[in-house]
């Protein structure tokens, strides 16, 4: 087995999805491979000076630019006829869904060959769990705390790789953790796009989450099984597939494992939150075709 | 053969001249014309570069990180607005070393809105370690240009620097300039080769975060790249004055300065108009001359000591305020002396605020106020000149 591109060492929390998805991604990608980091837990985890995770040539500059960074990579490089090397950028929901969101648009609209890497574990947990756009509804936040007039988040998850697809980049996926396998395949199928591409990784969070240490992947596997995440691709703009989902589980098996969710359990009107995150999961399998 | 263009043109020839390898833009008034200038040389096929259309100045300058991470020389211009948008931006560019070219057309900030010229821009950027060098007229402008390219690349200094000019004065305005000779450029700035670049085959990890240990000295570093610079600035300038015989002085420029008694201290597209108020206020016996900063950061203090050592009054006049203090030029000159033995009274004028045409009369009225110093002392050291009580 190759050495990891993703060196051990760095300072992410025990037991955390972020850097699995990391090695996943470069271990598809390979070494001739440049990748821009945005400010989040990947980049203060993975670089504390004069140290560094990276085996690949890796750049950060600031929360919200790492798409534009890349496309002056990007720029130069084909300046440079150096067009064979795979440019990817890695970052979190919160610069991804929120304060970055403008330079992505951009990125997506000039048409830049970069795969944009989503590491997605629903909040802001570099700076200790605020929401973000990317927050499932009615999780709890220390922003959307819970209380006697809150059941957490507000609104529902900013419906991101829709954005993407808006924007006609030629291909967008999800993927998650738990299916390493269909991970590595999108990345490899993303960076033969004649264009930028979008995945948006299922990245579960010990703290943010809070669950049972141990349980990341099973976390990340249980939100696809019950339709919260559901994995499928965008060629085109025309959704091309999607991973079937063999035994539908309720989304209760997947929600009241994590501490972020436990009040719904308890507090008045918990159920008919839980009845409307089983219409949204129920409403993904039915979009996606994910049974059979 | 001199041409007579628009001001923008002549710098975008300039930027050209420089064969920049990435340029990012992002229109706004008045700096536009520069970077539609750009595009039509590549649209022309008389520049090869990479040339990015972005979605806004915050992603102009972002992008030109990238670029010049990956071996680029990299261009780009912005004004007002779009300088406070890139403002996060700016500091990153310096802490991360990147020898990144930035024409800055000087434009009011908002608000209210206007779209007319100060300084005020700018100088808010004073602090982000960028060299500023401030143009007087348009032939300066482009002769800074390759000046620019050759300081912030050399390797022993590496840091970003600004060419400011001011809005519509000089970007708009039409007057006879001599172009920049492409072969002269090339034999003047070599082409851009950084040691570390963003390469699969040498991989190394820029943008690192750092704790409390590492951090001052990454900003002594800096500060000591910018403090370098002085002496690269004035080197630079020699030289361009042998390959292409103009010179404008280095860190700062002086006229009529030999036994004048009131000396006015400033920056810019102002100039020009002092310089004809000079001349008339001369030949009326007044003993004024004037001490003109081409670069304010890094600040020129010791060449300032020694060119305003004998003047009985100084009066600083400029474009910017900081607001419930002063100008911030007037605030450094005053810091950079304080400490010789230099005990000339200072005094201070903002002019020109949001375009407020300053004419020939009103240096005359400010030379007036400074001639008063000498025998009653100073009664204003600071004012907003000739605001216009009606409108209160």
């Amino acid at each position: 087995m190759q050495e990891s591109l993703f060196a051990p060492g760095h300072r992410a929390c025990a037991g955390c999805g972020m850097p699995t998805a990391i090695k996943l991604v470069l271990d598809a990608a390979g070494p001739n491979t440049i990748v821009t980091s945005p400010t989040g837990c990947l980049e203060v985890t993975s670089t504390p000076f004069p140290e560094s995770s990276w085996r690949v040539p890796w750049i950060h500059s600031l929360f919200e630019n790492a798409a534009a960074v890349a496309s002056g990579v990007e720029v130069a490089l084909k300046k440079f006829r150096k067009t064979d090397i795979n440019l990817l950028v890695i970052g979190g929901d919160g610069s991804t869904f929120d304060i970055g969101i403008g330079a992505i648009s951009g990125m997506f609209d000039r048409g830049h060959r970069i795969t944009y890497v989503c590491y997605d574990n629903e909040a802001y947990m570099n700076t200790g769990v605020q929401r973000s756009g990317s927050t499932p509804f009615c999780a709890k936040t220390t922003t959307t705390p819970t209380g006697k007039l809150s059941l957490g988040n507000p609104r529902p998850k900013k419906d991101m790789p829709a954005i993407a697809v808006a924007h006609k980049v030629p291909y967008v996926a999800t993927a998650s953790i738990a299916y390493p396998v269909d991970l590595r395949r999108k990345v490899k199928r993303s960076l033969k796009a004649d264009g930028p591409a979008y995945i948006q990784i299922s990245a579960p969070c010990i703290t943010g989450w809070s669950f049972e240490a141990g349980d990341t992947i099973e976390q990340a596997r249980l939100a696809v099984e019950t339709c919260l995440w559901p994995l499928y691709e965008y060629v085109d703009g025309v959704l091309v597939g999607a991973k079937k989902v063999r035994r539908k589980r309720p989304v209760e098996d997947y929600l009241k494992t994590q501490g972020r969710y436990k009040h719904l359990f308890k507090a008045e009107g918990g159920a008919e939150v839980l009845a409307q995150i089983q219409a949204m999961a129920d409403a993904n399998a039915e979009k996606f075709g994910l049974l059979d | 053969m001199m041409k007579v263009v628009e001001g923008s043109y002549a710098i975008a020839d300039a930027v050209r001249c420089c064969s920049p390898d990435v340029v990012s833009v992002y229109p706004i008034t008045p700096q536009t014309h520069i970077v539609e200038h750009l595009s039509e040389f590549v649209a022309d096929g008389k520049l090869d570069c990479g040339y990015i259309n972005v979605d806004s100045e915050f992603s102009s300058l972002s992008s030109l990180i990238g670029a010049s991470a990956a071996g680029a020389r990299t261009y780009t211009s912005t004004t007002s607005q779009g300088l406070a948008l890139m403002f996060e931006v700016l500091y990153n560019v310096s802490g991360m070393r990147l020898p990144i070219v930035m024409t800055t057309v000087n434009r009011a900030l908002s608000a209210p809105l206007s779209i007319w010229n100060d300084q005020q821009d700018a100088l808010g950027a004073r602090d982000s370690g960028w060299i500023q060098i401030y143009a007087e007229n348009v032939q300066e402008a482009i002769d800074l240009t390759p000046q620019l390219y050759k300081i912030s690349e050399d390797p022993k200094i590496l840091t970003p620097s600004m060419s400011c000019m001011d809005g519509f004065i000089l970007t708009h305005v039409y007057e006879p300039v001599e172009f920049l000779d492409e072969e002269k450029v090339r034999e003047f700035l070599p082409p851009f080769r950084p040691e570390y670049v963003l390469d699969p085959k040498n991989p190394k990890t820029f943008g690192a975060f750092t704790d409390p240990s590492w951090f001052t000295e990454f900003k002594y570093l800096q500060h000591q790249a910018m403090q370098r610079s002085l002496e690269k600035i004035e080197e630079v300038s020699k030289e361009f004055e042998e390959v292409f015989g103009r010179g404008y002085g280095g860190l700062i420029d002086t006229y009529a300065m030999e036994d004048a008694e009131i000396v006015l201290v400033t920056m810019g597209s102002i100039i020009g108009t002092i310089k004809e108020a000079i001349d008339e206020l001369r030949s009326e016996g007044v003993k004024v001359g004037l001490v003109k900063i081409r670069c304010y950061r890094p600040f020129p203090a010791e060449a300032l000591k020694k060119a305003l050592k004998d003047a009985n009054v100084i009066a600083v006049i400029e474009k910017d305020v900081s607001m419930g203090y002063e100008s911030a030029l007037l605030t450094d000159l005053k810091g950079a002396l304080y400490n010789s033995s230099i005990r000339t009274p200072i005094i201070g004028f903002a002019v020109g605020l949001g375009g407020r045409d300053v004419g020939i009369k009103h240096i005359r009225s400010m030379v007036e106020k400074a001639s008063k110093v000498k025998d009653a002392g100073i009664e204003s050291e600071f004012e907003i000149f000739e605001v216009k009580p009606e409108c209160l």
